[in-house]
């Protein structure tokens, strides 16, 4: 999975007129697409030994070791209100840098690296669920699905 | 100014040590060029500097000494002997005059006019005609130095010459290095311990020997890093005799700030958390502590209050100490606060020691000033202290007595980075447990080790003669729901925090990791449980617990601010002084019997079978030796087949069983004697659970037949306080019972330093029994700190010992017992007692 950011990255420049700030990253959650701006994005990891945290808020997941730092991990889908995982289903580790702190995104599926227009962004709509709304920085249309931005931010100021 | 001053002479007395050797190098090797430069230098900075700070009389001599250096170093003059005699004289000036510097902030009045001409006629040229001139200097240091002389200067120009000397070559580096270096350090201290775990797993592979290379200098570096990190605590304490002056004007008292240990290290980080704490404290004993100079006379104590601040090492912590001689807390007024406030009732106040109530000014919002003062006495202050030191992993304590003062202390960790964890498991998950707040180590349930016990609600554990209140770590941090039976297996991992020890009980222990504290995830930092996270030789992360946060969390120490419930566990280990665990068993006819369950060594239930007689009496093989059975109802045969339930007794040495029926039960009670009905083998009867108990007299049945001594004295209005010193359990709990029965109060400690640290809190006895051998303090040093003055000085005291040789009486009664009784024999000690007690019990 790796390979996906530097895929990703080298791409980038190849694009030549592309803004580095418009570039996301796609990820998937309960089969709703999404996805994160690229340049808070750190590092894109497989399945990882997550240490759980007695007493944490229930949307963290625990905290794991991406070479020798410590990053909390959240869950998505407990973030977003939506139902935990099915057992035996993996998450992906979409770790961001949240001023300066790392955290970890448990997603489903960790799709690829698109340069979305501002033009093609919409405000979110009225019939978005009131719980991604709340995390959710303006849809876009990709194809025939809808692509929820993700306010990052947003999502690790966790008991704040 | 001040600084760039400072800064000018650091750098000035850096070039100065050097500067003698150099020359001296230099008059052996003249030609050694690298050598010439260095002196240059030396000498050039200094008069670049001082012409910069406007510093007339040492650029003068600096520029002339440099001169004659400049056309050496061009080669245009010879170095010779005489010269390099004159540069020393030099830089002897120049020291003299850096030392006046320092010492009034201004360049001492001189005259370098005749040094200066020598310097500049040895500049100007010809070698003969230098020499008249050079000669001339031999003599000159003596003439030139009495200008000098009438001038104070002139000895600590010596001090520094001799100080200068041995002055350290330092360099300056930002602050910010050094911290990267010590992150740098710490991670790689995690990847040495990661590797060091492959290893493990791998038996004789080739970079085994390399690795154990690594990581002996990754040790080696990670103390050297620690050390760039270190500054001595005097620089925390610079701004207080300022702060100190300033106060005694504002306050009209007289007060004398001493400060010793100030060359103590500590990390840095460590020194910026605690400046503040320290500051507040030495602000309160100048305001609280000490009194007015006409209360000080009226005391009969000198004018002038004196603070005293001391600092040094003690096995990887430093102990801080703010002391005063003043007027010491006033119990009287934090007991009626702390009524007040509702923080404990008279009643438990009454059970309190002095030093605990005087604790009370550690919580929160907890003020003694009887009015607020623009110094302090704003109800802010101790309790910020205790939680900004424990918050760093320190403890703070305090001593005070009545008219002596009050004496603070601090103990921290040296350094926050790296520590040493005792990894365990609860519940699944893996913690570190920092070990220095680690006093030991427990397993409890298995064969006949301590065992969890409950007392009404809360699992406590006996650990010798205290009660631990125990926290289940699986069910504070809600790993697994609690449930109505206590964990009895697993591990206790006994930590103290202040002067309250509990235990945490954990599922495994691990072993003992290195770890590098990393501060949690802000959106965890609410979780006061933890106090940092951490990666672990085999890669994962792994939580760090923090004992303070657990205690508080749990309502555990005197300081927890809420949790009534946990009030009453954390005063348990108060009260063991109180109530005594019993064992109750069924022995014969009658009433239950029972017996101090810390005197029962082992509950054995014997096979029949194994049972002998040998003539009289019953023995049975037991752990390698005969132990003789008694059976405690005289008409009673061992069963010939089934079991035997057996109490046995002993001290290691010896044993002996006592054949009962049936064992019924463990229970706590106060142990209210009543002497009615007594029969031999038993002290009296108490009341136990509505039942009326016989309590065995354990010395009795060890000893068999010894004439009854309940004889000897009546129970008196006032019960006479007793402080016995023993630290034998064994012993301990053949005198206690015994010597409560006959009517007496008594509080045990371990050793005579304990002791004395009860007569230091304020406690009181009227008489006191020690052992001779004891640790750390023994029975002859106890009775001559004892005698050497204090409130105790008079009490009568009595040595108990094995040794009864009579010179070890003669001993005894020289350091100032009064009287000396060998063990065992109880009726001397009773009689003794009561002999002492005389003109007590007349009273």
């Amino acid at each position: 999975m790796q390979t996906e950011v530097t895929k990703a990255s080298a791409r980038a420049p190849g694009t030549g007129n592309t803004d580095a700030a418009s570039m996301m990253l796609t990820l998937t959650v309960a089969g709703q697409l999404c996805a994160v701006p690229v340049l808070t994005v750190r590092d894109v990891l497989g399945v990882q030994t997550i240490t759980r945290i007695p007493l944490a808020p229930h949307e963290v997941a625990g905290s794991l070791n991406l070479r020798g730092r410590i990053v909390t991990a959240v869950d998505l889908r407990l973030r977003l209100g939506l139902p935990p995982r099915e057992p035996g289903q993996v998450a992906m580790s979409v770790v961001v840098d949240v001023g300066g702190e790392l955290y970890s995104i448990l997603a489903d599926q960790v799709g690829e690296v698109l340069s979305l227009s501002a033009e093609g962004t919409s405000p979110n709509p009225m019939t978005l669920d009131a719980s991604w709304k709340e995390f959710s920085l303006g849809v876009h249309r990709q194809g025939d699905q809808l692509l929820v931005l993700l306010d990052v931010e947003r999502l690790m100021a966790l008991g704040v | 100014m001040d600084d760039l001053l400072a800064d000018f002479l650091t750098e000035t007395n850096e070039g100065l040590a050097s500067l003698d050797a150099a020359l001296l190098q230099l008059e052996r090797n003249p030609s050694n060029g690298a050598v010439l430069s260095e002196v240059f230098r030396t000498v050039h900075t200094i008069k670049g500097t001082c012409g910069f700070l406007g510093l007339p009389r040492l650029e003068g001599v600096a520029h002339a000494a440099e001169n004659v250096l400049g056309l050496w170093r061009d080669g245009t003059l010879a170095v010779t002997q005489s010269g390099i005699t004159l540069i020393l004289s030099a830089a002897d000036r120049i020291r003299q005059i850096v030392a006046g510097l320092e010492a009034t902030g201004s360049e001492p009045v001189g005259d370098d006019a005749p040094l200066k001409a020598a310097l500049n006629a040895a500049a100007s040229g010809e070698a003969p005609a230098a020499a008249p001139v050079l000669a001339e200097p031999d003599q000159a240091p003596p003439t030139l130095e009495e200008p000098a002389t009438p001038i104070p200067t002139a000895e600590p120009a010596m001090e520094a010459a001799a100080t200068g000397g041995n002055a350290p070559q330092t360099i300056r580096v930002a602050v910010d290095v050094l911290e990267d270096l010590m992150v740098l350090v710490s991670e790689l201290v995690l990847t040495r311990n990661q590797l060091m775990q492959l290893a493990r797993a791998e038996e004789n592979a080739a970079f085994a020997v390399p690795l154990q290379r690594l990581s002996q200098i990754t040790s080696d570096l990670q103390d050297g890093v620690m050390k760039t990190r270190m500054q001595p605590i005097g620089s925390a304490w610079a701004k207080l005799p300022r702060l100190v002056r300033d106060l005694s004007n504002d306050l009209g008292k007289r007060i004398e700030l001493e400060m010793r240990g100030a060359e103590t290290e500590l990390d840095r980080q460590v020194m910026e958390l605690i400046k503040d704490p320290l500051t507040h404290m030495v602000r309160n004993s100048a305001d609280h502590g000490l009194e007015t100079p006409e209360q000080r006379r009226a005391a009969g104590k000198k004018e002038t209050g004196r603070i005293l601040l001391n600092a040094f090492h003690e096995g990887g912590h430093i102990i801080l100490e703010i002391g005063d001689d003043g007027r010491g807390l006033n119990t009287d007024r934090i007991k009626a606060k702390v009524v007040a406030q509702g923080l404990a009732t008279e009643a438990e106040l009454a059970a309190m020691s002095e030093r605990d109530i005087h604790r009370f000014i550690f919580r929160a919002g907890f003020s003694t000033a009887a009015e607020v003062t623009s110094v302090s006495g704003r109800g802010v202050g101790m309790d910020v202290v205790k939680t900004n030191i424990e918050r760093i992993g320190g403890m703070v304590d305090l001593v005070s007595r009545e008219h002596r003062g009050t004496t603070f202390t601090i103990k921290i960790p040296l350094t926050l980075a790296i520590a040493a964890a005792l990894i365990v498991e609860a519940g699944g998950e893996r913690f570190a447990i920092p070990q220095a707040g680690v006093l030991e180590l427990v397993r409890v349930g298995l064969g006949d080790g301590p065992k969890v016990e409950r007392i009404k609600n809360s699992a406590v554990l006996r650990l010798r003669d205290q009660l631990l209140p125990l926290v289940p770590l699986k069910h504070v941090l809600r790993l697994e729901p609690e449930t109505e039976a206590p964990q009895t297996e697993g591990f206790v991992v006994v930590t103290q925090i202040g002067a309250q020890l509990f235990g945490i009980v954990v599922d495994r222990v691990f072993d003992i990791e290195e770890i590098v504290v990393k501060p949690v995830a802000p959106i965890l930092r609410h979780i006061t449980m933890f106090s940092g996270n951490t990666i672990l030789g085999d890669g994962s992360v792994i939580m760090i617990l923090d004992p303070n946060g657990i205690a508080r969390a749990t309502g555990l120490g005197l300081d927890g601010a809420e949790g009534t419930a946990m009030q009453e566990q954390a005063a348990a280990p108060r009260r063991r002084d109180r109530s005594t665990a019993l064992l109750l068993f069924r022995a014969g006819a009658g009433a239950p019997k029972a017996v101090p369950l810390n005197l029962v060594a082992r509950l054995e239930n014997l096979e029949a079978s194994r049972i002998e007689r040998t003539g009289e009496s019953l023995v049975v093989q037991y752990r390698g030796t005969l132990m003789p059975l008694v059976p405690l109802d005289s008409y009673a045969q061992p069963p010939e087949t089934g079991h035997q339930p057996v109490l046995v007794f002993g001290d290691g040495t010896r044993a002996m069983g006592l054949m009962v029926d049936e064992i019924l039960d463990v229970v706590d009670v106060p142990l209210e004697m009543d002497r009615a009905g007594l029969r031999p083998g038993f002290l009296g009867s108490c009341v136990i659970a509505e039942k009326v108990t016989d309590i065995l007299d354990t010395s009795f049945w060890l000893k068999q037949g010894q004439p009854d001594w309940f004889e000897t004295q009546a129970v008196v209005g006032t019960r006479p306080r007793i402080l016995i010193a023993e630290d034998s359990d064994f012993f301990r709990n053949l005198i206690v019972p015994a010597v409560m029965a006959a009517g007496y109060d008594v509080m045990t400690v371990n050793n005579g330093r304990d002791a004395l640290r009860l007569r230091d809190a304020g406690e009181m006895f009227d008489i006191i029994i020690s052992d001779i051998n004891m640790p750390e303090l023994d029975g002859f040093g106890l009775a001559r700190a004892v005698r050497e003055g204090g409130a105790w000085a008079e009490l009568p005291m009595i040595a108990l010992s094995s040794q009864s040789e009579p010179r070890d009486v003669e001993r005894g009664r020289a350091a100032g017992f009064s009287d000396y009784i060998a063990k065992f024999d109880r009726d001397a000690l009773l009689s003794s007692l009561q002999h002492c007690l005389q003109p007590m019990l007349a009273r």
